[in-house]
């Protein structure tokens, strides 16, 4: 055989391997979804039936409209689009400011505050999470504000202050994330703004922020699908308001209730097992998952571009 | 009399620039970020009483830490076994971040396309609905069925093995690493991404250098991809603790949570998470000290 064919067939046995591999990948990180959407389209026959696997008998869409119905979905989902909204847009403009000072300028001290970004990572948001609702529940400005504390609980003002400050969830990466994606822009850009007399004020926001497209795209991604699926912060400083988080919690209780008291029968004959729960959580996490996967759908060209362009790491 | 100022110099001016970028993040740190974790060590050494106008802290010395690790029926038991786990799981989510970033760097038809699915489990494996999977019936009883399946558990793969004269530490760890290797692959999304991000950044004339100079692929990738990537190892390894202990399906936060609003108080909860955050604390330390000397840094 000749070298040429050789190496045509090595390059056809590594395509070939590769192809094989991916799928399987494919199918392990796929796997929860479509077990998801099977669960949640399954009627209570389907999940007890042995020969059931993946493809339901009886497909119906009731699950859905009971989860549609008890999360009280669209006010649910109107809170949290504006609360995930109105974090990330902050964050991304915060963060991308701190992430463009400690990438484009040195003065003392520059690389503590980096040192600081990154430690702020490293604390689990769980540990400050007590004292900082007891700043937010009793807020007094540290001290400087005299006379009745304000209640800041159940507002979006804990949000609103901590996404201003970078302190929200894991702002401490949108700013590594920005600080490495300035600093692989070329410098000849801001030389010539700074020529033509901007300051680095009108510089970053006339030139460099049009120039970062990709890595603000990556950064408000991320930002937005974490305060989306967050659990933590909303429940902390929102208790008892229904953002999607806690609707899909309480739905399942809620849903159980109403079918108990719309016929007594069903609950006796064992209806309302934690199969059933499972069906209707199935629907109502998808429920809340698919903004997220429409949203990283349009997105993904930005995100992978911005991967492939100067990278998250420089 | 008024004096006229001079005009700041350029770099004068640059840098205090640079320092009022960062300002909001600095205010921030300060008051949202450092007065808080003080009071949390506070509270790690008090028993904190609410009451409807205002809070009090009675101090309470080490007592918190004393019920935590000696009386409390689970944390200790927790502790460690979220710390093997973590142990266990590293270096596989190191290692297929690893892979997966090469085989994703590679040159193949509808690569876009895998990409995208690689980190799908960055966008659904998060927060509420991670915490949502841990109480799923249907999923739990999947998974123990799977488990049970006759080949990954079976005793008849270990035997086989043991008779063959491996070590049995070795066959568990490997047996153990099959069936983690789902939750492995979806917790690797942000890794594979940095890594992936790495290799694209490797100048192509590097590796052209080397072929003309007659190095194999083999050494090309131990010679120029490993040492080039090894700062992001550390990056990595440094991103996965983190990731790993502050999830909300991991078994300690739950139990510092449920402390916190069912047990013992908000004193015992805060005193776990302290020991819980310096003994993270003390691996990354060791891990980056351990790492850091043979990390290469291409200047």
């Amino acid at each position: 055989m000749s070298l040429a064919a050789k190496e045509k067939w090595r390059k056809r046995i590594v395509a070939l391997l590769r192809t094989v591999l991916l799928i399987g990948i494919a199918y392990v990180i796929l796997q929860p979804l479509i077990y998801r959407f099977s669960t949640a389209l399954m009627s209570m026959e389907d999940l007890y039936d042995q020969s059931v696997r993946w493809i339901p008998r009886k497909p119906t869409l009731r699950n859905f409209r009971l989860m549609w119905e008890h999360m009280e979905y669209v006010s649910a989902f109107g809170r949290s689009f504006f609360l995930a909204a109105l974090t990330s847009v902050l964050q991304l403009f915060t963060c991308s400011m701190v992430g463009y000072g400690l990438a484009r300028f040195k003065f003392p001290g520059s690389q503590i505050i980096f040192g600081l970004a990154i430690f702020t990572l490293m604390i689990p948001p769980q540990l400050i999470m007590t004292p900082s609702y007891l700043n937010f529940r009793f807020f007094d400005f540290l001290g400087l504000f005299r006379g009745q504390p304000l209640n800041l609980t159940g507002t979006y003002w804990p949000f609103i202050l901590m996404s201003l400050t970078c302190t929200g969830f894991r702002c401490g990466l949108y700013i590594f994330i920005m600080r490495q994606f300035f600093r692989g822009m070329p410098k000849e850009l801001e030389e010539a703004a700074y020529i033509d007399g901007a300051g680095p004020f009108t510089t970053f926001w006339r030139v460099m922020i049009p120039g970062a497209v990709p890595g603000l795209v990556t950064t408000f991604l991320f930002s937005f699908v974490w305060q989306w699926n967050d659990y933590l912060y909303v429940t902390t400083f929102m208790a008892g308001r229904n953002f999607l988080p806690q609707a899909l919690e309480g739905a399942a209780s809620r849903v159980a209730k109403a079918i108990d008291e719309a016929d007594a029968l069903a609950s006796s004959s064992g209806f309302l097992d934690d199969h059933f729960y499972s069906l209707i959580n199935n629907a109502g996490m998808l429920m809340v998952i698919l903004p997220l996967l429409i949203l990283y759908i349009i997105l993904q060209r930005y995100f992978v571009e911005s991967v492939e362009r100067t990278g998250i790491v420089g | 009399m008024k004096r006229k100022r001079r005009p700041m110099s350029f770099s004068r001016r640059q840098k205090l620039a640079g320092f009022l970028f960062t300002v909001p993040f600095l205010i921030g740190f300060i008051f949202l970020f450092a007065v808080p974790f003080y009071q949390a060590v506070v509270i790690s050494f008090s028993e904190l009483v609410l009451t409807p106008q205002t809070f009090e802290l009675k101090p309470k010395g080490w007592e918190n830490y004393g019920y935590a690790l000696q009386v409390h029926p689970e944390f200790s038991k927790t502790f460690t076994e979220v710390l093997v786990k973590l142990a266990t799981e590293l270096p596989m989510i190191i290692g297929f971040s690893f892979f997966a970033a090469t085989i994703l760097n590679s040159d193949f038809r509808g690569r876009t396309f895998v990409r995208t699915l690689f980190f799908l489990p960055v966008i659904l494996g998060a927060g509420v609905v991670l915490k949502m999977e841990t109480q799923d019936y249907a999923q739990i009883m999947v998974t123990h069925l799977a488990e049970g399946a006759p080949f990954f558990g079976g005793a008849a793969v270990r035997s086989f093995f043991a008779a063959a004269r491996f070590p049995a530490g070795m066959v568990d760890y490997v047996i153990d690493a099959i069936q983690a290797l789902p939750t492995v692959i979806r917790a690797s999304g942000v890794q594979i991404l940095i890594f992936l991000a790495g290799l694209q950044s490797i100048p192509r004339e590097v590796y052209e250098a080397a072929s003309v100079e007659g190095a194999t692929g083999w050494e090309r990738f131990w010679l120029i991809t490993f040492p080039m990537m090894s700062p992001l190892i550390l990056v990595n390894v440094i991103y996965t603790v983190i990731d790993s202990f502050t999830a909300m399906n991991n078994e300690l936060v739950v139990l510092i949570r449920e402390t916190m609003l069912r047990g013992a108080g908000y004193g015992v909860s805060m005193a776990m998470a302290m020991i819980y955050f310096v003994a993270i604390g003390l691996i990354l330390l060791a891990v980056f000290g351990l790492l850091s000397r043979r990390v290469f840094y291409h200047v």
